[in-house]
C-alpha cells in the first residue's frame, strides 16, 4: 500500500507506527493512513479538508478539534447494519479496511445542493420558524414540516437491526480516576500507593491526555517515559485497574457512575463472543475528575471555514500524528499557550505565515522567535477568514491601533484560552464558578465524594497538575483510611502561569459561528437579546445554541460571553445552562446490553412446558410467563377449534392445566388467621383445618386489590394464591402489612410460588383418573373429601402432594400440589393414566372461555377500578372487622347506584361474535358520553352454549337482566343487539362441582 | 409586530435589528386582579384565556426563575387525547381542539404536528383494554383506529416483528395526536398574553401569601416585594406542595421525577409518536432530527430534577427491544422533571379550602398536552367561580367522595400511575 | 442511588420499591372516614429530610425505613421496619 496520497504526512515523528499502514476510505475514495492514526488525523495527512456539512446552511466544515468534543467533523461511520451516524472522526481509530461517509449532504460532499439555505439566510435567522409557517394550518405537517425534517437531521441510523452485541458490568473501588492525563495518572499513584483499590479511565486508547501531543519533562524525562513508568508501577499495583477506551459519562447517586468501554470499536467487526462496548456502573467512594480542559474557539467572520482549527488539535496532529493540518500556518491566539503551536509547527518544518496576538505584549523570547523564522506578530485580532470548502484564503487581521493587515495562510490555528471539562462534576446541578483569572467557569463543588484536579480544575500547567492530581489522589486514599504512603508528587519545571486576554467575539459584517454544527451565529444571540431571550436557557432554546452533539462544549462559553456583553451583564451574572449527563452521547445498544430481542425480558416457565412443548402446545406471554395457550391437535384448522375440542373435553370428561404461575404464599404462626383476617374482606380465622375459602383483598382506598383460594393447612398454617399478574404486588403487600401495619401479630410469610407445580384437574371424571395417582388408601368420595376440602395425600409412588378441592371451571375439580420437581413427572403421569379417561391438557384460552361459561370474574374485571360490590362479590365484605380498604370503601360515590357491575352479555343473534371492548348503549340511545353504559370485559366462544357469551360492567346492571341492549363497537364497525343476563351462565346453582 | 413571513422579510432588510421583545419585561404592578403563581405552559395560558376570553387583563403571571424553566421546557413534547374515563376524555380532547387552533390563535408557530401517536399492543387482554379506549374515545367524538399487525408494520417496519419477547399485535392509533415544540407553546402563549396586558415578571419568586383578617388570601409576598391580588391562582406543577404549603394546604400529591431522553440527530426515521406495551419506553424524532424519548418515573419521592441509572437503562432497554436498528445511535442528553402525581394519577383544577387561592395541580406526566384546555378552565373558574364544563370531575373533594379518575387503575400509590 | 440494607448490604435502589412518605399511620379501626381519607390520600410532600418506607424485593423483602433527602437524594439513615426480623426478638 503507497503513502502517496500522503501528501501533508510529516517525515517524521509523531506516535503512529509507520510499519503499519492501513487503508481506508472516505466518500468512496480510497486513503491510507497509519495505525496509531484516527480518521481526522489520516484524513488531515491525505489533505482532505473539507469533511462535513452544517445543520442549517450545510456549510463546508473541516476539523476543528482533536476530541470528542468535535462539533464539524461528523461521518458516517461503516456501513449496513453497522451503519453508525454522527461519529467524530477525531475519536476515531484507524483501521484497515475502514468505510467512512461525510452526511447530511446532497447529492455530494463537495456539492450541496441544500447550500442554497444559504442565500435564504438572512431569513432562516435563530427562531424564524416560530414567526412563520402557521398559514394555513394544514400545511405544516404535509409540506413545512417534511421540508424541515428532511434537510435537518444529521447522519442516517442503521437501515437493520444492530448486528453488535452489548454488555452491562459493575465494577467497585475505591478511588475512581477520570481521566488518564498527568493528573489523572498522578491521582491515581497517590491513591494507588496509599493502598486504596483504584479504577483509573481514560477516554483515549493511550494514557497520557495532552502530554501526547505536547510532551514536556516530568521527573527529570521526558513525558513520554514517565508515562510508561507511571502506568508500570500503576499495573504491578493488585488493586489498580487501568481501563483505557473508557469514558466516564455519567455520575449519579451515592457514588455510581456510567462509563462506556470502547472494546471494539477499533476493529472492523468485534471478534466472536466479544461485545462492541460494555456499559459500566462503576461504584466509588471517591471520584478525582482529571478530565482537562477544552480549549475553545473564538467568534469571528469565516471562523467556521475549513482550516481554521484548534490551535491544541494543530499541535496534536503534528506531534502525536504527524499530519500537517496546513503547510503555510497563521495564528491567531489571546494566550501563551496557542504559542506552543508555534513551537510544534517550526520543529516540524511548517511556515509559520503570522500570529495574530490579541495581547499587547509578548514575550522577549516570543518575539526573538518571530524575528528568528522571519514571520510577523500582529498585536490584533483576525477580523474576518475568507475561504470555502477549499480552505483558508485571506486572513483579515484588525490591527489594535485600527489599521488592518492581511496573512496567507493554508491554515488558520485559533486558540481563545481553555474551559476546564466541568460536565461530569456539575451533573447534579451544581453550578460551576466563574474565575476571572482564567476567564473561564471551574467547578464549585460537585457531587459527594467527588473532586476535580488538575486542569478540569482550572489548573493549566503541568507542574501544577501533576501537583494537583498527586494531592486529590493521596487525600482520596487518606480520607477512606488508607495509610501508606503516597510517595512523592511527580514534578515538572514546566510551571508557566496561563496569561490570557479574553477575546470572546470579533465584531464584523461576515457570518460568525458561535455553535458550529447548529449553525448559532453572533446575530442570532444578538437577536435572542433583542426579544428578551437572555436567560441562558432561553438563548439556548431559542437559538438552540449548546444543543448540537458537542453539548456546547465548543461553544457555550463564547455564547455566553456575548450574551453578558449584549445585556450588560458579567458573564456569571448571565450564568450556564445545566450540565446534563452523558458527558458524551452513548449508543442507546450500549445503555440496553443484552436486554433486547427475545431477551428483553428473561423467561419464567412452568414445571409442565418442556412437556408441552413436547405436544406441541401454542404458548402465550402472560407476564414473563410462557403459559400453554391451547394444544393443536392434527387436522385442527385454527384456535378456536382446538379450544373447543378442549372444553368439551372437560366439560364431558377430564382435562387438566398447569396453573402454576398463580402466586403462592405460606402463612405461618398463631396469628396467622387473624391476619389475614386484616387482609382479606372476608374471614379466615373461622376457616376449618382441611379447608379452602375464596378470598378477596381491596387495597387501602376500597378498590379490589386481588382474590384467590386460601386453605387452612394446620391451626397456624395457611396457605393462600395470588393471581397470576399480582403474585409479586401482593407478597410485597402483605409484607407490608406484616411489617409495618401489624407488628403485633405473631405470622411469618413465605413465597413459596416456585416451590410448588401446580395443576387444576378437572370434570365429571377427575375422580377416576386421580385414582390413577394417589395412593388407594387416601378417601376421594364426595364425603371423604367434598367440595372445598384441602389436604395432603400420598401419591402412588411415595411422593406427598397437596389436594384442594376447588373448580374455577365449574366441573368437579382438584387442583393437585407437588413440589415443583415433580411437575413434569406428574403430568407425564397424568397422560398415562388418564388416557383410558380420554385425559385432555387444556391451555389458558379453555381455562378462561370455562371462567366467563361459569361468570368467574378475572384480571379483565379487576382493574383496579371495581369494588368488591361492583363483581357482585358485596356480601363477602364482612361487617364484624376491621380490614384493609374497609373504610374507604364505604365512600359515597363507591356505594353510588349507577356504578357499572358485572353482568353476562349474550348477543341476541347466537351467531354473532361478541367482542370485548364494544360499549354498551341502551337501545334505542344514540351513543354519547352521556349515553355510554359500561363495555363488555370479557368473552368467550362457549362450546356448551355454542355461541358467543360474555361478561361486561354496566350501569345499573343487575337491575337490568333480561334487558337487550347494544354493543356499540364503532372501531370494528360494528353495532348489535345484545342481552344482558346474569353473570352465571353455566350450573348456576353450582351441583357439578359439588359433585 | 405581527409575525408572519412578509414581517420576517421586511425585517431581514434592516438585519434584524428592530424586533421588539417577544414578551414585555415587566415591573410588577401594587395590585392585579389575578395573580397567577407558574410561568409555565398553564400559568401563561391561563392569563391568556382569562384575557381573551374573560375580559380580565389586569393580570400578572410571577416566574421564579425563566418561563418556562419547569415541566414545560422538560417534557417530551406529545399531544394526544386519547383518553378513557369520563372527566379526562372531554377535557384532553378540548385540549386537542385548541391545539389545532393555537398557532393562529397566538400568532406564533408552536409547531403542532398532528403526525399520529400510536400505542402498541402485545396481547389480546391489552388490546381488549385499547378496543374499549379506542370505542369510548369514538363516542366522545375523537378519531381512533384499532391497527392490526399488518397495518402498523406497514405504518412502521423498522420496529422489531421478527424477533421480539413480546410481539407487537398491534395498535391503537390517534392520528390527531402528534407532538408540539414545547418552548414555542410557552413563549407562544407569553406573546399573546403580553399582546393583551398581561404582565409577565420572571426572577420573582414567591414566598408567602398574604391573607386578611378572614382568612382570604390577598396578594402574595415575593422576591420582589409584596403583589396584592383579588385572587390567586396557583400553576406550579411539580412544586405544588410546596407552595400550598405557604397556605397550610396538604394535597394529594406527590413530587417524583421523570426522566426525559434525547438522541442525537439523524435523518427522519420515525414518523409518529409510538409507545411500547410491552416495556416502558415511547419515543418520537424531533424536527431537528433528535429522537425524544422516555419511560417511567424513576419511582421515588424527588424534587431533584434528576435521576438515576436504572431508570435509564429500563428506558433504553425498551427503545432497543422495539427498535434495534437505534443500537448505534447515540443518547445525547439526559434530564429530569419534577412531576406533581396524584393519587389517581389525574390532575386537579379548583377552589382550594382557602379564600381566594385556586389550585391547577396533580398533572402526573400529562401536563404538556394539557396545556390550552388546562388554562381555559384554570381561566373560567378565576374568572366565574365555578368550574368549567369539561373540569367538573377534576375537584379536589373527588377522593373524599370516592370519586376517582384513575386511568391505570392503581390506586393512590402516584409512583405506579 | 445505592441503599444499605441492614441485612444484605449496600445496593442499588432497582432491586428496592419505594412505597412513600413513613409518617402517616394506619388509623384505628373506630378512627372514622376523615382519619383514613387522611392516611391514605393526604401527603407532606416534603422538600428536604423525610422518613420513608422502601422494599427490598430483590434482596431479603425487608420493609427498611430511610432517612432521606428529598431534595439532594442524600440519605442519613436506614433501618428495618418494626416487624421485620431482628426488631421482633427484641420486644
Amino acid at each position: 500500500m503507497s503513502a502517496g496520497g500522503q501528501t501533508h504526512r510529516l517525515a517524521s515523528g509523531g506516535l503512529i507506527d509507520r510499519g503499519k499502514p492501513l487503508g481506508f476510505s472516505f466518500d468512496g475514495q480510497t486513503m491510507s493512513g497509519y495505525a496509531g492514526d484516527t480518521l481526522a488525523s489520516a484524513l488531515i495527512a491525505n489533505g482532505v479538508k473539507l469533511v462535513g456539512r452544517s445543520f442549517k446552511y450545510h456549510r463546508p466544515r473541516g476539523i476543528l478539534t482533536a476530541g470528542s468534543e468535535e462539533p464539524n467533523a461528523l461521518v458516517e461511520l461503516r456501513s449496513g447494519a453497522r451503519r453508525e451516524p454522527n461519529t467524530r472522526a477525531t475519536t476515531v481509530e484507524l483501521y484497515d479496511g475502514l468505510v467512512a461517509a461525510s452526511q447530511n449532504r446532497w447529492p455530494s460532499l463537495s456539492f450541496d445542493l441544500l447550500s442554497v439555505n444559504q442565500l435564504a439566510a438572512p431569513i432562516f435567522v435563530a427562531g424564524f420558524y416560530y414567526k412563520t409557517f402557521m398559514w394555513p394550518g394544514a400545511l405544516w405537517e404535509k409540506f413545512y414540516e417534511p421540508l424541515i425534517r428532511r434537510a435537518a437531521g444529521l447522519g442516517r441510523a442503521a437501515p437493520e437491526s444492530d448486528p453488535d452485541h452489548y454488555e452491562k458490568a459493575w465494577a467497585h473501588c475505591d478511588v475512581l480516576v477520570a481521566g488518564g492525563g498527568p493528573a489523572g495518572l498522578a491521582a491515581a499513584l497517590a491513591a494507588g500507593r496509599a493502598g486504596a483499590r483504584v479504577i483509573l479511565c481514560e477516554e483515549d486508547a493511550t494514557l497520557g491526555g495532552r502530554l501526547l501531543s505536547d510532551g514536556g519533562t516530568i521527573d527529570s524525562m521526558p513525558a513520554a517515559d514517565w508515562v510508561a513508568r507511571a502506568v508500570e508501577e500503576l499495573g504491578a499495583m493488585p488493586d489498580v485497574r487501568i481501563m483505557t477506551r473508557t469514558t466516564v459519562t455519567s455520575a449519579f447517586d451515592h457514588g455510581t457512575h456510567a462509563a462506556l468501554e470502547r472494546v471494539n470499536d477499533h476493529v472492523p467487526v468485534p471478534p466472536e463472543h466479544q461485545p462492541r462496548q460494555r456499559l459500566w456502573r462503576i461504584v466509588a467512594k471517591r471520584t478525582v475528575v482529571a478530565a482537562g480542559a477544552l480549549e475553545r474557539p473564538v467568534v469571528f467572520g469565516g471562523n467556521d471555514v475549513p482550516g481554521v482549527m484548534l490551535a491544541s488539535a494543530v499541535r496534536t496532529y503534528i506531534n502525536r500524528y504527524a499530519a500537517a493540518p496546513a503547510k503555510r500556518l497563521a495564528l491567531f491566539t489571546n494566550n501563551d499557550d496557542g504559542w506552543k503551536t508555534v513551537d510544534a509547527a517550526l520543529a516540524s518544518g511548517l511556515t509559520i505565515a503570522g500570529v495574530v496576538d490579541a495581547r499587547a505584549e509578548v514575550s522577549a523570547g516570543q518575539r526573538a522567535l518571530a524575528s528568528k523564522h522571519g514571520f510577523a506578530v500582529l498585536n490584533g485580532v483576525v477580523d474576518h477568514v475568507d475561504g470555502g470548502k477549499a480552505g483558508t484564503g485571506k486572513i483579515a487581521v484588525a490591527l489594535a491601533g485600527g489599521a488592518t493587515a492581511t496573512l496567507e495562510a493554508d491554515g488558520l490555528a485559533v486558540s481563545g484560552g481553555w474551559n476546564p471539562s466541568v460536565g461530569l462534576t456539575s451533573q447534579h446541578r451544581g453550578r460551576p464558578k466563574w474565575r476571572d483569572d482564567i476567564a473561564a467557569f471551574v467547578p464549585d463543588g460537585g457531587p459527594v465524594g467527588m473532586v476535580a484536579a488538575g486542569s478540569a480544575n482550572g489548573v493549566f500547567s503541568l507542574a501544577g497538575c501533576l501537583k494537583e492530581g498527586h494531592a486529590a489522589g493521596a487525600a482520596a486514599a487518606a480520607d477512606l483510611g488508607f495509610g501508606n504512603s503516597a510517595g512523592a508528587a511527580p514534578s515538572s519545571d514546566d510551571d508557566a502561569t496561563y496569561a490570557l486576554k479574553p477575546v470572546w467575539h470579533v465584531k464584523g459584517k461576515k457570518k460568525a459561528f458561535v455553535d458550529f454544527q447548529n449553525d448559532v451565529t453572533a446575530s442570532d444571540v444578538a437577536l435572542a437579546a433583542l426579544e428578551g431571550f437572555q436567560s441562558v436557557e432561553h438563548l439556548k432554546r431559542y437559538t438552540t445554541l449548546g444543543m448540537a452533539t458537542d453539548q456546547g462544549k465548543t461553544s457555550n462559553t463564547q455564547g455566553l460571553a456575548i450574551m453578558a456583553e449584549l445585556t450588560g451583564r458579567s458573564i456569571p451574572e448571565t450564568g450556564t445552562t445545566i450540565y446534563r449527563p452523558p458527558y458524551v452521547p452513548v449508543a442507546i445498544g450500549a445503555l440496553a446490553g443484552h436486554h433486547r430481542d427475545e431477551n428483553f425480558h428473561s423467561v419464567r416457565l412452568t414445571p409442565s412446558h418442556h412437556w408441552a412443548a413436547e405436544q406441541g402446545a401454542v404458548f402465550v406471554d402472560t407476564g414473563l410467563w410462557k403459559r400453554a395457550q391451547w394444544y393443536p391437535k392434527k387436522g385442527e384448522k385454527d384456535w378456536l377449534e382446538s379450544v373447543t375440542r378442549e372444553v368439551k373435553a372437560v366439560r364431558s370428561g377430564v382435562g387438566f392445566c398447569d396453573v402454576s404461575t398463580l402466586g403462592k404464599i405460606d402463612v405461618h404462626g398463631p396469628d396467622a388467621g387473624a391476619f389475614l383476617d386484616r387482609v382479606y374482606i372476608n374471614t379466615f380465622s373461622s376457616l376449618a383445618v382441611g379447608k379452602a375459602r375464596y378470598g378477596l383483598m381491596l387495597r387501602e382506598d376500597g378498590i379490589v386489590y386481588d382474590d384467590g383460594t386460601t386453605s387452612r393447612l394446620a391451626e397456624d398454617h395457611y396457605f393462600l394464591t395470588t393471581t397470576t399478574a399480582k403474585a409479586g404486588p401482593v407478597m410485597q403487600h402483605l409484607e407490608f402489612c406484616r411489617q409495618i401495619l401489624f407488628p403485633e401479630l405473631d405470622v411469618q410469610l413465605a413465597s413459596v410460588s416456585d416451590q410448588w407445580a401446580q395443576f387444576s384437574i378437572a370434570g365429571p371424571k377427575v375422580r377416576d383418573l386421580l385414582k390413577e395417582i394417589v395412593d388407594p388408601s387416601e378417601d376421594l368420595s364426595n364425603e371423604g373429601f367434598p367440595f372445598m376440602a384441602v389436604r395432603e395425600v400420598l401419591l402412588r409412588g411415595g411422593v406427598k402432594a397437596r389436594l384442594f378441592r376447588i373448580s374455577f371451571s365449574g366441573e368437579m375439580a382438584f387442583e393437585i400440589s407437588v413440589p415443583a420437581r415433580f411437575g413434569d413427572a406428574l403430568v407425564r403421569k397424568l397422560m398415562t393414566a388418564g388416557e383410558k379417561f380420554g385425559v385432555t391438557p387444556y391451555g389458558t384460552e379453555a381455562l378462561g372461555v370455562m371462567r366467563v361459561e361459569k361468570g368467574h370474574v378475572a384480571g379483565p374485571e379487576l382493574n383496579g377500578m371495581t369494588t368488591a360490590a361492583d363483581l357482585g362479590l358485596g356480601k363477602m365484605m364482612s361487617t364484624k372487622k376491621d380490614f384493609i380498604g374497609r373504610v374507604m370503601a364505604g365512600r359515597e360515590a363507591l356505594v353510588a347506584p349507577d356504578r357499572m357491575v358485572v353482568v353476562g352479555i349474550k348477543p341476541v343473534d347466537q351467531s354473532r361474535r361478541l367482542r370485548s371492548g364494544a360499549h354498551i348503549i341502551k337501545k334505542g340511545e344514540v351513543p354519547s358520553p352521556d349515553t355510554d353504559g359500561g363495555y363488555v370485559t370479557s368473552v368467550c366462544f362457549s362450546p356448551t352454549f355454542d355461541q358467543w357469551l360474555g361478561l361486561g360492567l354496566v350501569t345499573h346492571g343487575r337491575e337490568r337482566i333480561g334487558e337487550i341492549a347494544v354493543a356499540h363497537d364503532p372501531l370494528r364497525g360494528e353495532d348489535y343487539e345484545v342481552e344482558l343476563c346474569n353473570p352465571v351462565f353455566y350450573d348456576p346453582e353450582g351441583g357439578r362441582q359439588r359433585g | 409586530m405581527k409575525y408572519s413571513i412578509f414581517s420576517l422579510a421586511r425585517a431581514a432588510l434592516s438585519g434584524h435589528k428592530k424586533w421588539p421583545r417577544t414578551w414585555r419585561d415587566a415591573e410588577p404592578k401594587p395590585r392585579y386582579d389575578v395573580v397567577i403563581i407558574g410561568g409555565g405552559g398553564h400559568g401563561l395560558a391561563t392569563a391568556y384565556h382569562l384575557a381573551a376570553e374573560y375580559g380580565i387583563r389586569n393580570v400578572a403571571v410571577l416566574e421564579k426563575g425563566w418561563i418556562g424553566s419547569g415541566n414545560a421546557g422538560r417534557n417530551t413534547t406529545i399531544i394526544r387525547s386519547n383518553y378513557l374515563l369520563p372527566g379526562n376524555i372531554g377535557f384532553y380532547e378540548l385540549s386537542m381542539k385548541l391545539w389545532e387552533t393555537m398557532e393562529r390563535d397566538l400568532n406564533y408557530n408552536t409547531m403542532v404536528s398532528q403526525r399520529g401517536v400510536l400505542n402498541l399492543y402485545h396481547s389480546d387482554a391489552q388490546r381488549d383494554a385499547y378496543a374499549r379506549r379506542g370505542n369510548a374515545m369514538r363516542i366522545n367524538g375523537i378519531d381512533a383506529e384499532l391497527l392490526d399487525r399488518t397495518a402498523v408494520r406497514k405504518m412502521v417496519p423498522f420496529l422489531n416483528f421478527d424477533n421480539a419477547r413480546f410481539p407487537i399485535e398491534g395498535g391503537l392509533l390517534q392520528r390527531r395526536g402528534g407532538t408540539a415544540r414545547h418552548d414555542a407553546v410557552v413563549w407562544g402563549y407569553a406573546h399573546a398574553a403580553d399582546r393583551l396586558g398581561v404582565d409577565i415578571i420572571q426572577n420573582c419568586e414567591v414566598t408567602g401569601f398574604v391573607r386578611d383578617a378572614g382568612g382570604r388570601v390577598t396578594g402574595v409576598e415575593t422576591s420582589r416585594g409584596k403583589i396584592g391580588a383579588g385572587k390567586v391562582g396557583m400553576a406550579v406543577a411539580g412544586s405544588s406542595s410546596r407552595v400550598a404549603a405557604m397556605a397550610d394546604l396538604r394535597l394529594p400529591i406527590e413530587s417524583h421525577v421523570l426522566q426525559a431522553f434525547v438522541s442525537e440527530g439523524i435523518k427522519p426515521l420515525i414518523p409518529n409518536v409510538i409507545t411500547f406495551g410491552a416495556g416502558h419506553f415511547y419515543v418520537s424524532q424531533s424536527d431537528k432530527g433528535g429522537l425524544v424519548f422516555g419511560g417511567d418515573i424513576d419511582g421515588y419521592n424527588s424534587y431533584a430534577q434528576r435521576g438515576n441509572l436504572p431508570v435509564v437503562e429500563d428506558v433504553c432497554e425498551g427503545g432497543m427491544a422495539l427498535m434495534p436498528i437505534i443500537g448505534r445511535v447515540r443518547l445525547l442528553r439526559q434530564w429530569g422533571g419534577i412531576m406533581d402525581m396524584s393519587m389517581d394519577g389525574s390532575p386537579i383544577i379548583d377552589r382550594t379550602p382557602v379564600d381566594g387561592l385556586y389550585l391547577n395541580a396533580g398533572w402526573c406526566y400529562g401536563g404538556f398536552k394539557a396545556t390550552p384546555a388546562s388554562g381555559l378552565v384554570f381561566a373560567h373558574l378565576l374568572a366565574r367561580d365555578e368550574p368549567h364544563k369539561e373540569a367538573t370531575r377534576f375537584r379536589l373533594d373527588r377522593f373524599r367522595r370516592g370519586a376517582m379518575i384513575d386511568e391505570k387503575g392503581q390506586g393512590a400509590q402516584p409512583n405506579l400511575h | 442511588m445505592r441503599i444499605a440494607c441492614p441485612f444484605c448490604g449496600p445496593r442499588e435502589n432497582g432491586e428496592f420499591s419505594y412505597l412513600g412518605d413513613a409518617k402517616p399511620k394506619r388509623p384505628g379501626p373506630d378512627a372514622g372516614e376523615e382519619a383514613v381519607y387522611d392516611y391514605v390520600y393526604l401527603r407532606d410532600n416534603v422538600a428536604g429530610e423525610m422518613e420513608e418506607f422502601w422494599y427490598h424485593g430483590g434482596g431479603c423483602r425487608s420493609w427498611l425505613k430511610v432517612r432521606r433527602n428529598t431534595v439532594t437524594h442524600e440519605i442519613f439513615s436506614v433501618e428495618a421496619a418494626a416487624g421485620a426480623g431482628a426488631a421482633k426478638a427484641a420486644s
